[in-house]
């Protein structure tokens, strides 16, 4: 048995092999780059050594420097958790080479499946089904157009190194095959370095399901049923699930027995996954999978499995590694209910999901347990950087069946609370609750075809800017004074009329102001100031305000609608949570306005003094804080600088001048 | 504490009726009171916010702390009075918290004859600052007057109490370190000038407030130089080079967050050393005060019902319960503050009143706050009670009133006639703070008594001349007396001319008493030293 574990990985993964290491008393150790020193990862393992800089190519892909990690710690083994160095076979030698256990399979296994169109050839071989196509090496423009007419339109042009939908072209009319070539080679060429494309029968309402396998060293092979990948964005996995939703035991016995072939067929030894496609035109039909691709590695998915099989499969690969049998035959295997797993991620669909970096404010997760488990490797506090992958975290959900799992998923990233940072959260809930999605009619188009209702992202309503206003308000008011005396217990008396104090707001540029007026025991009237229509009535039952955090529990009743919300009231925002996403309504502060107009046109002389240096010439364009004079006066230089970026319009004085205080020395142009 | 048990039937007849007659009472005063907070008219106030400048209660507001309460003085002022076009006097008055500390606020209203100072304006503005030098409130004056009202020059400017003491003040509180804080949010000329320039810390809004002792219109008259206001006396001007003003601000948001700041930065106050307990709910539902007080003013009513609903726990220690019966005596806690409630329960005999000026010595000696409930038609007269010796036993109680160097606060909830109204600590007897409920009259005597002691002077004296004069001729010249008497006597003629800090709800009794008392801790109690009683 594996006695010391590195994990040459980051984030959700890192602490989920570290957190396995550490039920089986394996010592954990981590490695990072300097970007990630406060890492969760990092805190969660025994040890961690610091590898190099954030670059990726400069710490996470630095092999050598891991292996070297790897021995001054005592390590025996390496886990290469999922992408980095996970699939790269001259890694998997190295580590050997070091004496030490790659946690994986042979760098043979990798390479006989890290080329698509030869692992293809090798499974056609195997008699695995693979998709009508050319996978050869001829390359030549009318040789491939030809092969595509004899595998019928509308075809598919794949690079043969690709991945992640990066030079992959559908065509539908031969007139188009040429260009849509060039472009797929242009870019598996700039991806991937290598130009080389495979043609491919395109599948009509494709699904994607994959069979997770697991071999050991001792010849036995066997898998743990199948994942629905389908739902995809961009050919990225949005919501995975098993079992596969109208998976029928005849097919999957017959997508098992390829998968079990595939991996036989090269030895495979460890977790590793076989991904098919599935033309679901005519529902799901043995004789309708091909093979895509073998992947050598532990899935990001893979909770799914566990979830339905109740196996540890990061265990099962630390036990293989370690030279152990597998200690279930396939007969031993059965499903139990249905698992989904959404990634969180730090991106905004509401902007053709850009990824969004920031510090993390604030981070509540739903209640785990009861069928909700949570594989993440950020905290509260912690900044997602442009350095790696923006992944947060993964929910996974188990039910006895499916609809009472998805209901869990929607509920689970319903209760999410995430402030300071855009996440696909709410993206992630419409899709839980699609009614096609949740019939079990998924594709790999679904979300393009719906993209515009899924990503929809509502500017807050009035409602949302009501509860935000007031939660501020209470938030503020309920700052302890220390004491307990009559101002501080009667909260918005007055003996005649009502408190009316505004909340100010800033949306898209805009001050948006909500008047609250208290109407006493504990009852507002919220309202914009400008539509007093919009107003609506809030009677607070109770309200508690995380002191540390500014988390706030506001459960109330608005017009008699009682319900519980949660916000995070900061000191510049309130963020008001609701179903997954979170609306954050930064505060109109006073000062940052005058800030903005203190700048004046004139710069002035501060003191009596004589002019030492002129820096600038008029007509010069400066920005704030550029100097421009340079005043010698009480044996002293005060550099006198650009109160904010301008044109400089006119220089009223030369060097050497003597000027009063408070003379004008250099104006700007005014700027609308 | 031994806790009052009511006698009070909620579902009475009785009760019924009183609650609907002070409802009743309570509307006149509620419709004055809606005026008065609407300030200057609707062409004003868009006139206002189209300079962009925040309506002077919403500066208040912004001002205040979250969720402050607002301890308004004054509000009825001016009620009825110059055509009844001046609400509120134009000015906002009242504690609130500022940064957790109670402050005066003192805002003027440009909505209203251009925040000018009217005579009642001028007497607000004192009264505002008397309480804060008495209870040591931070001011902060939120400034935007165009001056003094000059029609009425006559009666603001030069007396003793006119426009020139709000700046003796202003010296006078800053000596004893009662800061002084102005924010310059419109107009501030001539006289006005000097509330910024006499204050500690002085805070101008970019292109809204000026300052300057004479106006461009006034400037030219007098030197003929062409100036703009902005020029002559802005926040540049005086923040950069005449340092009139300490801190621009960029708009009157702005200003109100600066001056947040200035208050944050006065340091802690220091207020009286005081035990206070946990403060506790009254056993009797503070809403039953309407229905206590008889429809009928002749009618008399046990006033422990009324402390019974005002006071922690509805605890009551009585003292002296047996003796003078007709003032109720005793110790009680509002919002957990130990107070010594003095309350009317008839008329005044010798007894109640040499027992009451006990009570006082009592408070004075245990630096305990005292709380007039005042509802008094005077003191016993007749020939028994002047051998008695009354008037020297009132006297004691005056003298113990007067001079007890405990915080004092009144209410009163029904009549303030004559004498009463001294022993019990009428306005001329400097309380903290003095409240009228919207039933309470007050007069040196009941109209129909002094309508009558006047017929009877004239009868006599025409008897003596032996005319004749019948009873429909004395009628017809009792009435225009009583009528004045009831007209002067009502809360709204009072509270107009502050004779009061302002008409209260009953119902909100407990809370401007407790808020009143909570401000007058602000101040240190002294060591009282009393003037002779005559014994």
């Amino acid at each position: 048995m594996i006695d010391t574990l590195l994990i040459a990985n980051r984030g959700e993964i890192a602490c989920r092999i570290i957190r396995t290491a550490r039920r089986l008393g394996v010592r954990s150790v981590a490695i990072y780059s300097e970007a990630d020193a406060g890492a969760m990862h990092v805190a969660m393992a025994d040890e961690a050594v610091r590898i190099g800089p954030a670059a990726v190519a400069d710490s996470y892909l630095k092999g050598e420097a891991i292996i070297a990690a790897a021995k001054r710690c005592g390590v025996d083994a390496i886990h290469p958790g999922y992408g980095f160095l996970s699939e790269n076979p001259d890694f998997v030698e190295a580590v050997a080479a070091a004496g030490l256990i790659f946690v994986g399979p042979s760098a043979s296994a990798i390479r006989a499946m890290g080329l698509k169109d030869a692992a293809k050839r090798l499974m056609q071989g195997a008699g695995v089904p693979v998709v009508p196509g050319y996978h050869g090496g001829e390359q030549d423009p009318e040789f491939l157009k030809a092969e595509a007419g004899r595998i019928g339109y509308p075809v598919l042009i794949k690079a043969r190194a690709g991945g992640g939908g990066k030079g992959m072209r559908r065509v539908d009319d031969p007139a188009e095959f040429e260009t849509a070539l060039e472009g797929a080679r242009r870019e598996a060429k700039a991806a991937f370095g290598d130009p080389h494309c495979l043609i491919e029968k395109f599948v009509a309402t494709p699904r994607h399901i994959e069979i997770q396998v697991f071999g050991d060293q001792h010849g036995n092979v066997v898998h743990l049923f199948e994942r629905d990948c389908s739902l995809q964005r961009r050919h990225q996995k949005v919501i995975e699930e098993a079992p596969a939703p109208g998976m029928r035991d005849e097919m999957r016995a017959a997508m098992g027995e390829a998968a079990v072939k595939a991996a036989a067929a090269i030895g495979y030894a460890g977790a590793g996954t076989v991904e098919f496609i599935v033309d679901a035109s005519d529902g799901l039909r043995p004789d309708r999978f091909y093979f895509m691709e073998m992947n050598t590695r532990l899935q990001v998915e893979h909770p799914v499995t566990e979830a339905i099989t109740g196996l540890d499969l990061v265990e099962l690969q630390l036990r293989v590694a370690g030279g152990e049998a597998l200690p279930f035959t396939q007969g031993d295997l059965q499903i139990d209910g249905h698992a989904f797993e959404a990634r969180l991620y730090a991106e905004d669909p509401a902007r053709g999901f850009l990824p969004a970096t920031g510090r993390i404010d604030y981070l509540e997760w739903p209640q785990a347990g009861a069928g909700l488990r949570i594989d993440t490797g950020i905290r509260q506090g912690d900044r997602v950087t442009p350095h790696y992958d923006p992944m947060l975290a993964k929910l996974i959900v188990h039910g006895p069946d499916r609809p009472a799992a998805l209901k869990r998923l929607a509920r689970a990233l319903g209760d999410l609370r995430l402030a300071g940072l855009t996440t696909n959260a709410g993206f992630l809930k419409r899709l839980a609750e699609h009614e096609g999605f949740a019939a079990g009619a998924i594709d790999t188009g679904l979300i393009d075809r719906d993209a515009e209702t899924l990503t929809a992202q509502a500017g807050p309503d009035d409602l949302t800017r009501a509860l935000a206003a007031l939660a501020h308000h209470l938030g503020d008011a309920a700052q302890d004074n220390g004491d307990d005396g009559p101002f501080a217990r009667l909260s918005g008396f007055r003996a005649w009329g009502r408190a009316r104090q505004a909340v100010r707001f800033m949306e898209a540029g805009e001050r948006i102001d909500m008047v609250v007026a208290d109407l006493g025991c504990s009852a507002y009237h919220v309202a914009p100031a400008e539509r007093a229509e919009a107003g609506v009535d809030i009677a607070v039952a109770s309200f508690d305000r995380c002191a540390e955090t500014g988390a706030m529990t506001l459960r109330a009743s608005v017009e008699g609608w009682q319900a519980t919300h949660h916000l995070l009231v900061s000191r510049d925002a309130v963020s008001v949570f609701s179903d997954g996403a979170t609306h954050v309504l930064p505060l109109h502060r006073p000062s940052d306005a005058a800030e903005e107009t203190a700048t004046s046109d004139r710069i002035v002389a501060p003191m009596p003094g004589a002019i030492g240096r002129l820096t600038i010439a008029a007509g010069a364009r400066v920005a704030a804080g550029a100097p421009l004079v340079v005043l010698e006066a009480m044996k002293m230089e005060h550099t006198l600088k650009a109160p904010r970026d301008g044109t400089i319009a006119e220089i009223l004085v030369r060097e050497g001048d003597q000027v009063e205080d408070g003379a004008v020395l250099v104006t700007l142009e005014e700027e609308s | 504490m031994s806790v009052l048990t009511s006698a009070l039937s909620p579902r009475s007849e009785a009760f019924a009726e009183n609650r609907k007659a002070m409802l009743a009472q309570l509307d006149v005063a509620r419709v004055a009171a809606e005026r008065a907070l609407a300030g200057g008219g609707e062409r004003a106030r868009e006139r206002h916010l189209s300079r962009g400048k925040l309506l002077p209660r919403d500066r208040v507001e912004g001002l205040l702390d979250r969720g402050s309460p607002f301890l308004e003085i004054g509000l009825f002022t001016a009620h009825g009075l110059y055509g009844d076009e001046v609400p509120a006097a134009g000015a906002i008055a009242g504690i609130g918290r500022v940064k957790g500390r109670e402050v005066m606020v003192l805002a003027n209203d440009a909505t209203v004859k251009g925040g000018t100072y009217f005579p009642l304006t001028v007497k607000k503005h004192l009264r505002a600052q008397e309480i804060a030098e008495a209870n040591r409130l931070p001011c902060v004056y939120l400034v935007d007057s165009g001056g003094a009202n000059l029609p009425n020059q006559d009666e603001v400017f030069p007396d003793r109490d006119h426009f020139g003491r709000i700046f003796f003040n202003q010296a006078q509180m800053s000596a004893k370190g009662i800061a002084q804080i102005a924010v310059v949010m419109g107009s501030c000329t001539a006289g006005g000038a000097y509330v910024p320039a006499m204050s500690d810390e002085t805070i101008i809004v970019k292109d809204q407030g000026t300052i300057f002792l004479a106006g461009p219109p006034l400037v030219k008259a007098a030197t003929g130089e062409d100036v703009e206001a902005e020029d002559l006396g802005g926040g540049d001007v005086h923040t950069r080079l005449s340092g009139v003003a300490d801190h621009l601000a960029h708009d009157d948001l702005h200003a109100l967050e600066l001056a947040r700041n200035v208050v944050g930065n006065l340091g802690r106050a220091e207020p009286a050393k005081i035990a206070r307990r946990a403060p506790e709910e009254p056993a009797y539902d503070p809403e039953e005060i309407l229905g206590i007080v008889p429809a009928d003013p002749k009618t008399p009513y046990d006033v422990r019902e009324v402390i019974a609903r005002l006071v922690d726990g509805s605890r009551f220690d009585e003292f002296k319960a047996r003796y003078g019966t007709t003032i109720v005596c005793g110790f009680a806690h509002l919002y957990g503050i130990p107070v010594g409630i003095v309350a009317n329960n008839g008329v005044i005999f010798s007894e109640s009143a040499v027992k009451a000026a006990h009570f006082v010595e009592l408070c004075s000696q245990r630096k305990i706050p005292l709380v007039f409930l005042q509802n008094v038609t005077g003191f016993m007269v007749g020939r028994k009670y002047e051998a008695g010796g009354i008037a020297k036993n009132g006297a004691k109680l005056v003298t113990a009133v007067s001079t007890t160097a405990v915080p004092k606060i009144t209410m009163l909830i029904g009549g303030s006639y004559g004498a009463g109204n001294y022993g019990m600590c009428g306005r001329s007897y400097s309380p903290r703070f003095l409240w009228s409920w919207p039933n309470s009259r007050i007069a040196v005597m009941g109209g129909e008594q002094a309508a009558k002691t006047l017929a009877i002077v004239k009868r006599q004296a025409m008897e003596k001349r032996g005319q004749d004069w019948s009873a429909e001729e004395e009628e017809t010249f009792r009435k225009p007396t009583e009528d004045m008497f009831t007209r002067q006597s009502h809360p709204l003629y009072a509270s107009a001319r502050l004779w009061d800090d302002g008409i209260v709800d009953p119902r909100h009794s407990r809370q401007i008493l407790g808020l009143s008392l909570a401000a007058s801790l602000n101040a240190p109690i002294e060591d009282t030293r009393f003037g002779l009683f005559r014994m």
